[in-house]
């Protein structure tokens, strides 16, 4: 058993493609114990899988390796331990790659956590046929109707294997699908000795993960209520995680950062993204939000108390993404006078043409920047408007009728209304839809693997 | 009885599942969450975003943080992978339910 009182974990990344410089931010601006950093959407699976079927040293996030250049040292030298699902499909490579990295830095000692055994994608069909049907949570269609087309296929496992990495000493651990919230409270779990039955615990050790998924979304950023009075945001704090032992869990950013940590900011982001909030499910616990309790403790400092968890569910979610046709985008922008007429009558003249030449679509959409992509028919019509962008976008199977789409859009600007520009970017490309299946699978069917190995 | 729009009551955060929207209304005031709570119905809502979302909508209440969330389904032409909208995502949808006018008491102090 564990006998630390209090740890403190920081959010380095929200998603893949966050802001670069906050993993390093974390780390130098003040004392963390761990640095927490989510890299996977719920497609980008399948655009590490291809990487992966190219070259079998690829399939992990690769703009993790920059940021672990930055971090090591203070891995080594601070004791900071890293989390991050960064390693996609293919944690190993990720983690011969970072010890590359610890090579060419001069350490000489460094121990690295892989967890898999999340990447269903090789043996998908021996789970077909013994019954895991991996029925469409949205949909109920088995996963059989798109096996053809099927991208990647992985379970998001949670806290515990993580943990497991922590107990046996690595300093940098490195998961396939693992939950946002699981990053967060695989931390707690090992310092703390939570046991798989302490679920009002697990619970708050997830919520503090809700709080800090996103990354700044709950220091500030994209904050609705008095945005304008956010200092700093150019200097961001991203959110660190006080933990206490009885799972009591303080919100606050490093010292002199920018932002701003309140009761509001995080009741924003406490609401982002759930459904049931008596029902929050992970692999560990079913959290209740309706049993949080906030409280300001002082300036940038929030108190997160009294949660509530119930003993969680016999499946794991599954996350697969499969090939689903064409599509592309196209805009140009219109000038004043009559700039919203102009727009709406060059989309009905690009309708015309593909139309006439025999082109069908699955969906055209059409949009109008400046005046109605937002908020669509909600939008009040504006009496007179400087300029607006025309944004068209069609889907389909058929390749060719995308690309055809691009090919008329352009010639708008010489043979449709007047005073148009923006057509800099050329002919717009058709791109594959890679469309998102949720499923269900039974917690007997796979199994986390745990695997630590030090720098050779 | 005076007319009111939701953006001086509340705030609001949206993001996505699949094809559902869900948005966090919250009382800007501990003082507006019962006014919210009755007037904000799934129904309401639902007829707001007449033309936007084609499928039911759920509400639910979370008193502990004076705040409502919202599921509106089949809310973001097809989700946030596939969807060809510029706001696949619905990251506005939020402020397109502070749009959404209420009638309060002409005595209501705002």
């Amino acid at each position: 058993m564990k006998q630390k009182e209090q740890i403190r974990i920081a959010s380095g990344q929200g998603y893949w493609g966050d802001l670069p410089q906050a993993p390093y931010w974390q780390a130098s601006k003040g004392q963390i114990d761990y640095l927490v950093m989510d890299y996977l959407a719920e497609v980008t699976m399948s655009i590490l899988q291809k990487q992966k079927s190219r070259d079998v040293k690829l399939g992990y996030a690769k703009d993790l390796l920059p940021v672990m250049e930055q971090v090591l040292p203070f891995v080594v030298e601070k004791n900071v331990k890293v989390i991050t699902n960064g390693g996609g499909v293919n944690p190993q490579a990720c983690r011969d790659a970072i010890f590359e990295i610890a090579r060419r830095a001069g350490i000489k000692k460094l121990r690295i956590g892989v967890v898999y055994g999340d990447d269903i994608y090789g043996h998908i069909d021996d789970l077909l046929k013994s019954g895991h049907e991996l029925r469409n949570l949205d949909t109920g269609a088995g996963l059989a109707t798109v096996r053809d087309r099927l991208q990647s296929a992985n379970v998001y496992f949670g806290a515990f294997p993580i943990a497991e990495a922590l107990e046996k000493g690595a300093q940098v651990v490195l998961t396939g699908r693992a939950t946002d919230t699981g990053l967060t409270l695989a931390p707690m779990i090992h310092d703390f000795g939570w046991a798989e039955s302490d679920f009002d615990k697990l619970a708050a050790g997830i919520i503090a993960g809700h709080i800090l998924e996103c990354g700044g979304q709950s220091t500030g950023g994209n904050f609705l209520k008095d945005w304008k009075s956010v200092p700093d945001l150019a200097n961001i704090g991203f959110p660190i995680a006080e933990a206490h032992a009885d799972g009591t869990v303080y919100i606050t950013k490093h010292e002199g950062t920018g932002g701003l940590v309140s009761v509001d900011t995080i009741k924003e982001q406490l609401l982002y993204e759930i459904g049931d909030p008596r029902e929050y499910i992970t692999p560990e616990v079913i959290a209740d939000f309706t049993s949080i309790k906030l409280e300001q403790d002082g300036e940038n400092r929030v108190r997160v108390c009294d949660v509530k968890g119930r003993p969680p569910t016999n499946s794991y979610k599954v996350s697969a993404a499969y090939s689903d046709g064409y599509y592309a985008i196209g805009t140009l922008t219109y000038g004043w006078p009559d700039a919203l007429e102009k727009a709406q009558a060059a989309d009905r003249i690009m309708r015309q043409r593909l139309s006439d030449l025999g082109y069908r679509y699955d969906e055209f959409h059409t949009e109008y920047l400046g005046y109605n992509s937002c908020h669509g028919p909600l939008s009040p019509t504006p009496a007179e408007i400087n300029e607006v962008v025309l944004r068209v976008a069609v889907k389909g199977k058929d390749r060719d009728a995308v690309d055809a789409f691009g090919r008329q859009l352009v010639p708008l600007v010489l043979t449709g209304p007047p005073t148009v520009t923006g057509f800099g970017a050329g002919r717009p490309k058709p791109q594959e839809v890679v469309a998102y299946w949720p499923a269900l699978i039974s917690k007997t069917a796979v199994k986390p693997v745990v695997e630590v190995t030090d720098l050779g | 009885m005076k007319r009111v729009q939701l953006v001086k009551l509340a705030h609001a955060r949206s993001g996505d599942k699949g094809d559902a929207s869900n948005i966090g209304l919250i009382a800007l005031k501990p003082a507006y969450y019962p006014i919210l709570r009755e007037k904000v119905t799934s129904e309401a809502v639902k007829r707001h975003f007449t033309g936007i979302c084609n499928g039911p909508v759920e509400r639910y209440e979370l008193p502990n943080l004076c705040a409502l969330n919202f599921i509106l389904h089949g809310a973001l032409g097809g989700g946030g992978t596939i969807s060809l909208r510029n706001d696949a995502q619905g990251k506005t949808m939020s402020t397109a339910l502070l749009r959404m006018e209420i009638e309060i008491p002409d005595n209501e102090e705002l």
